[in-house]
This record gives C-alpha cells, structure tokens and sequence, in this order.
C-alpha cells in the first residue's frame, strides 16, 4: 500500500455529527444510504425467517409443523416482504444513494430531501406492511390474484397494499432522484461514454421506477376499491375480470424483477473490472444492454399468463419477446467474461462473489428460456420449477451481487476493511447453499410438484429434504457477513482513499469520504475503467 | 410433430413424471433440447472464465499487451447465434403449444366445475365425480371448465398439461391420453386454506371399461342434456323460446355451433360460451330481429345448471323440431 499519513480524527461523513438527529434528518445521501442498510437488513432477516419456517414444514409432506392458513401466510409474506422491502431497495437504494454521486463527481443527489423523504416513505410503507402481515397476517400471495384477494380472503389484504404503495412512491422518488441527478450533476468531463456501468445500470433502472410503479400502485388501489367499496373490477360476480389484474399486475412486476437484477449487473460489471484490472470488454454495448432490457422488459409481462385465458396468439408474441429481452442479458455475461482475457484476476471475496453471480445467473436466464418457451410453460408453470428459476436470479444473482457490492465497497462505505478469509468463507457457503437449496426444486417442478403447496405427495419428499438442508446451510452464510462486518467496525484496520487500487472517482477521495464527497470537483478526462493506479508487480 | 421416442432400455428416469398423453413426449423433447442447449451455452461461460480466471491470474507472467476493447464482429456475431437458437426454441415450442391449444373438433367433451376445494367433473352421459376424472384412452378429450368461486388451475403433470379455471368463463384443456392408469391432479393456482388438499387423480381407462363404467352410475346421474331439458321448463324458457314462428325468442333448435346473426351485424358462433353468457347477461348479444326482453338469471343460477342447458341446447341438433 502506498505512504498515506491517516488522519484518523479527519472528518468524515460518519463522525460529523453522532446525535440521532444528525442521522434522522440528514440531508447527505451517504447517511441516507446507511438507513437504507440497516432497515433492508432487518426485512430481509424478517424476509428470510419466514422461509426457514416454511421450509422446515416442507421436510415433511403433512402439514404439521404449521397450519394450512399459517403455511399460506408465511410465504406470502416471505414473497411481498423480501421482494418489496429488499430487493427492489437494496442495491439502489443502499449502493446507488451511496456511490452516484460520487461516482459522477458530484456533491450529493439532485434532490436530497426528497432522498431523506424517500427513506421515511420506504419506513412507513414497510412499519405498516410488516404490522399487517405480523399482527393480522396476509394470504393471497405476494400476487394478489383476484378475486380470492379482493372478495374471498379475511386477511389483512389493505392494510398490506397500503404498505407496499407507499413503499413504492418511495422508488419513484428515487428513480426520479438518480435520473436528474444523472443528467444535470456529472462533474466536468465526466460525459455520458465515461460514465461507470454502475451508473447505467442505475439510470435504466430509474426509468423502470418512474413508468412501471405508478401501474402497479393503482392496480393495488383498485383491489382495494373492490374490497372496501364493493366495486366490481375483477371479482366477475360484481361484473368483474380476473384476468384484467393479471395483466395490470404483471405490467409492473416483470419490468420490477428488471428494477431488481438491472442493478446488480451494475454491481458486477464494477467488480469484475476492479478484479480484472481492465476495462469491461464492449463498454458500449454493455451500457446500451442496460437499455435494452429495460425497454424489451416492458413488453413481456404476459409471459406470466401462458394458461391464464389469453389467446395463444398474445402469447405466442409474448413468449418470441421474452426470447429476445434475453440477448442483451446474454451480452453483458459474454462481456464479462470477456474482460477476464489479458485482465489481472484476483479472487477477493467482491470477485467470488461476481464470479458465483455469473455462474448462477446464466442458470437463472437459461431456465428463463424455458419458462418462456410455450409448451414447457404449460407445465412447469406454477410449479416449483419457476421458483426455482426466479430463485437463481433473484438470491443467486442480485443477493450475491449485493453482497459482493458490500464488501468491494464496504472500504469506502465504513474506512475499515472486512476480514477477507471469513468473506470468502461465507461466499463460497453461500454459493453451495444456495445450490443445495434451490437446484432440486427444478426436478421437484418438473415432476409436477405445485408452488405454494403446504401438503404434497410422498414421491417430493427427498428433494424438499435436500432443499431445507441447503436452506440451513445458505442461512449460516448470511448471518455470516452480518457479524463480521459489524464487528469490522471495531475491528477492521484502516484504510485510505484506494484500498483496492483501482479506478473510478469515488476511489479518488478518502475513505469514509467527507460529507461533501470532494474536496474540490474532479475534472475528468480518462475514460472509465482506465485509471487503474500503476502497479510495480504486473505490467 | 414427431414424439420423443421411448427408447427401449432407456428407463423413463424419475426425474421425470411419466408420459401419459400425446403430447408429452413433444414437451419432454423440447426440455431435453433446451437442457442441451443451455448446458452448452453454460459450459463455454464456466471453461472461459476458469481457464482466464487461472491463466491471468494476477502475479502470473503472461502477455497482458493490449487487451480487447471492443470486437464489433464478435459482439454481433454472439448476438445473431443467440437469435437464431432462440427463434428456434421459440418457434418448436411455440408450434406445440398451438396443438395444445386447439382441440380436434370430434373430441369427446367433460365439464369440469372447480370451487373451494374440490374439482367436480361431470360427463355429458350422465356419471358425476368429486376429485377424479375418468377417460377412455386414445380417445382426445376436451374439457370445458369454469370455478365458482376464485382462480384455480387444472393440472396433470404425466399429460404435461394444465389451464386455469376461473369464475365467469369457460376455459378449455384438451388431451389424448396414452397408457391406461392413474395419475395426479393437482390444483395449480393459489385457491386459499386447502389449494394443497385440492387433488385427485385422472383415470385412464381402456375404452370398453370406460363406456362399462359410464354405464354403471345412480339413477340419479341422468344425461346433462336430460336435466337440461327438465331445467329448461322448470326455470321458464319453454315460455319464450317455443319454437313457433312468432315467438318472442329464437328458436334454439340447431343453433349450437353455428353463426348467429345480431342486431349489430356481426355474426357470433353459438358455443358455449355464448350460451352461459346469452343467460346470465341475455342484453350483451341481441339476435337479429328480437328485442332485448329477456330476463337475466344472474344469481339465479349455479354453474352445473348452467352446464345442463348447455348441453341440452346442444342436443337439439340441426334439424330437430322445435321443442314444446
């Protein structure tokens, strides 16, 4: 490491003020960042809980460890909390408050109240959500099919729509945050082509907040309305059809499982440069990919309704559209790939983990092929396989990003390091616990085991087995990081601007940055990904 | 479509269901296809990044000079194999799917009513069943199917077959099963407290112990079309559709099937799904030269009795004299 006199008594973003109200009404958005972790790492314990009771009934093909009813909530609440409450948060919300602007050059957000006001909308969204599903319980699904949501169950069902809704105008705000910010606060010299792929990624994503939220919020809305007002909108005994809120659900939640991978693809695209040492292989078509799928993403929801009641020549276009959103995916993971030729590879555990991501999400986007596919839809739908599927992309793809982020990031988020054996330790139990978890639940699908089965036949029984056991295995990994990176704080030696010696600006001031990120604004003139610091033991 | 062959000696591997319909195999070729394809595809990407993950490791004395920017030859070239494969697997699958979709006009048609929970299946001959289903084998069977109440989903895994059932309209699956025996039915959809105890078992039957067991049921379990016509009178729609020249309303005799011509000047065929909807929301379609005076039985009516003058309609073939 080169000679950097630390000052540890430097102000930084983290001792500049210790009272509560400091952090409650900060206007900076690294404190805000830091909200966000630590609220999304409680869901996504509450989240996770909710599965290991779950799957711990599943070891068994009674129901005897919990009630039907009690089973349909857990996992209900499983889905809505870890889908709204964490991943669609945790990486904008946590790395993209924390490193846009600095990443841009610029001094904070474009609106750092709305920023602060988008973490108070996000805790109350989510104070009533977890009340309701806590307290009274929800058990439709995090789908909300109707009519069993809107006329048949006695679950608390507004109540947790409520929650969700004001949870998402928290995402809008953000998203309409970053793409200002974007547009109007990168530094001089930082032009659209020098931009990180992190901040792409995140961009694209903002445009998935600000057009997809609103439909899903007013979906939610009239379920509601039917429920409290008798309004007949998809219950067809007032007049309704189901169907109709299929299709306004999915209009937002396919483009939302996009807002929830488009992020960590970000993610990786920064750690598999930093870990090559070299600029990811065809920036330009990486960045143009990011809008790709944002756009395509828009155009597929009815891929989820193959057997719900559309025309075989609507899904017929669905399924060739969901055919092509898969390229772009495609050529981001080639390019990647391809940055490795001629990099410098270090497997740090950020590398572990970006490599592991790369691994499981080409499994998760093939299998989203199959899904796609017409014929095999109409088997392995609603089946085990498609949880599966999402599965890999969701926890094996953008949770093991996220993690990944942490660590390659935590230098610069806390000042300290982490402890690099228990990382990869904790990267490579993951990895194979997840595995165990989810792997035998595509031949679970495909042998015709339903989702959302509390009960099921003997013959399913040895591989729910193996996937609870994976399910232990892969929660000891995440508790894990939890200790040690809080323990890092105490424990964790200090580190200076550019720990890892790589490039980009947000490596460029110190470690925990000031509260205004520079000390003058960088003037930028290198392309992305080119200013790694000369090395004496590598060319 | 060519089947995925039994290949003798080859066990049917239990990670699979078995193969019970025509188009089983079809769906099973397709996914041993696209495994192929994607275990090709995915071990490139995992040999690559090994062997760059070994090869340029860091501290390793290799050629560095240079690396790749960019390879516009390369980005498209991987972009347009990708197209091609996946047009492919889109267009097998897809072609299959349109089969599923489209049942052969002469198949032999079930009613199936799905409610909270149970599947109650009802054959036009008369024999009722709760959570079975019987059907000859080798003979295509199109099932029409609504729920009383939420969305639920018929699924049998060894046909590799499923559709939703929902409330307010008839929905369709139809197969050819393809070896005698007994498979799962499961109910596929998320239908509340006992969507998991929702099952039940098809039962294929040789066809000669099929009619015997259609032969076999209560008295109570006449033909649809017999408690239709008993319906018919009983709920008073003998009083308007007599089938005299003047009456009030069409004369239903040999409509079933056939285009009908309406007050807007389209022509809509006279499915079943006409019939349901011409009861309960008798305004929606007006045929040519009557007025909308009919009554609606919305609330008035359960879905079996829906199906039982469905299939009474449909037995006043073409040519039958009108009914008293």
């Amino acid at each position: 490491m080169a000679s950097i006199t630390f000052d540890r008594f430097r102000e930084n973003y983290l001792n500049a003020g210790y009272t509560a109200r400091s952090w409650l009404l900060t206007l900076d958005h690294k404190r805000i960042a830091v909200l966000y972790m630590i609220s999304i790492t409680f869901f996504f314990f509450v989240g996770g809980f909710a599965a290991v009771l779950f799957r711990l009934e599943l070891l068994t093909p009674q129901a005897d460890l919990v009630s039907l009813d009690n089973y349909n909530r857990l996992f209900t609440v499983h889905g809505i909390i870890m889908i709204f409450f964490f991943l669609v948060p945790a990486i904008p919300s946590v790395l993209g408050n924390f490193l846009i602007p600095l990443m841009i050059g610029a001094r904070d957000l474009a609106y750092p109240r709305l920023n602060l006001a988008s973490w108070y909308l996000f805790m109350i969204g989510g104070f009533i959500t977890f009340g309701a599903v806590v307290f009274g319980g929800v058990d439709t699904g995090w789908t909300f099919y109707t009519p069993y949501s809107s006329g048949y169950t006695n679950t608390a069902v507004v109540a947790t729509i409520v929650g969700v809704f004001i949870a998402g105008i928290s995402t809008i705000l953000t998203g309409l945050n970053f793409i200002v910010t974007i547009h109007k606060l990168r530094a001089p010299g930082m032009t659209w082509s020098r931009l990180p792929l992190f901040v792409w990624s995140h961009y694209a994503t903002s445009l998935i907040f600000i057009l997809a939220t609103p439909v899903l919020g007013v979906s939610l809305l009239l379920v509601v309305a039917e429920r409290l007002l008798g309004i007949g909108i998809f219950d067809p005994s007032r007049g309704g059809d189901p169907v109709l809120f299929q299709h306004l659900f999915w209009f937002y939640s396919h483009p939302a499982v996009y807002i929830m991978v488009l992020p960590a693809m970000g993610v990786i695209s920064e750690l598999i440069a930093a870990f090559s040492r070299r600029r990811v292989f065809g920036y330009t078509f990486v960045a143009l990919a990011s809008l790709a799928i944002a756009f395509i993403g828009f155009l597929v929801w009815g891929h989820h309704m193959f057997v719900a009641g559309q025309s075989a020549f609507n899904a017929a276009i669905f399924s060739g559209l969901s055919f092509l959103v898969a390229i772009p995916s495609a050529v981001k993971v080639f390019n990647w790939t391809a940055t490795l030729y001629k990099g410098s590879i270090s497997l740090d555990t950020p590398m572990l983990y970006a490599l592991g991501f790369i691994g499981l999400f080409v499994i998760g986007g093939l299998t989203g092929l199959f899904v796609a596919s017409l014929a095999l839809d109409v088997h392995v739908h609603d089946t085990y396989f498609v949880v599966a599927h999402f599965h890999y992309i969701m926890v094996g793809a953008s949770v093991m990003a996220y993690l990944g982020g942490i660590h390659y990031w935590w230098p610069k988020i806390s000042g300290r390091t982490y402890p690099e054996w228990w990382g990869r330790i904790s990267a490579a139990l993951i990895f194979a616990g997840f595995n165990l978890t989810f792997f035998p639940q595509f031949i679970l699908g495909y042998q015709g085991m339903p989702r959302r089965y509390a009960t099921y036949p003997e013959e399913f029984q040895v591989l729910n087995v193996m996937s609870t056991a994976g399910a232990s295995i892969v929660s000891l990994g995440y508790l894990l990081p939890l200790i040690y990176l809080i323990w890092s704080l105490r424990t964790g030696e200090r580190v200076g601007p550019n720990p890892w010696r790589v490039s980009g600006l947000e490596w460029t001031t110190s470690s925990p940055p000031p509260t205004e990120n520079f000390s003058t604004i960088p003037v930028v003139t290198a392309e992305a990904y080119t200013d790694f610091p000369e090395d004496d033991e590598d060319e | 479509m060519p089947g995925f062959p039994d290949i003798p000696g080859l066990p049917q591997l239990p990670l699979f269901p078995q193969q019970a319909s025509t188009v089983a195999g079809q769906v099973d070729f397709i996914f041993a296809a696209e495994i192929a394809l994607g275990l090709f595809f995915t071990t490139i990407v995992v040999i690559l990044i090994i062997y760059f993950g070994i090869r340029y490791r860091r501290g390793a004395r290799v050629d560095r000079s240079n690396p790749p920017d960019t390879n516009l030859k390369v980005e498209l070239s991987w972009m347009l194999g990708l197209l091609v494969l996946g047009m492919g697997s889109f267009l097998g699958a897809a072609s299959v799917y349109f089969n599923i979709n489209t049942p052969p006009a002469d198949a032999l048609d079930i009613y199936v009513v799905g409610q909270q929970w149970m599947w109650k299946a009802q054959h036009p001959e008369g024999r009722r069943e709760i959570n079975e289903l019987h059907v000859p084998v080798n003979v295509p069977v199109r099932l029409t199917m609504i729920s009383q109440d939420v969305i639920h989903s018929f699924f049998i895994p060894a046909f590799r077959l499923k559709y939703d059932v929902i409330p307010g309209r008839y929905t369709n699956l139809w197969f050819e099963a393809t070896r005698p025996g007994e498979y799962h039915l499961f109910c596929a959809e998320y239908c509340g407290t006992n969507h998991s105890r929702m099952i039940g078992k098809v039962v294929v039957m040789e066809q000669s112990d099929y009619q015997a067991w259609l032969s076999s049921g209560t008295a109570a379990e006449v033909p649809l079309s017999d408690a239709g016509e008993q319906l018919f009178s009983q709920l008073g729609c003998s009083g308007c559709h007599t089938g005299e020249p003047n009456a009030t309303a069409p004369d239903l005799a040999g409509i079933f099937g056939q285009p009908r011509p309406l007050e807007s000047g389209e022509n809509v065929i006279a499915d079943e799904s006409y019939i349901r909807e011409s009861i309960l929301f008798p305004s929606e379609k007006i045929v040519a030269g009557y007025a909308p005076i009919m009554p609606t039985y919305e609330g008035r009516i359960t879905e079996e009795q829906l199906l039982e003058l469905v299939a009474y309609i449909q037995s006043l073939g073409a040519g039958a004299e009108g009914q008293q």
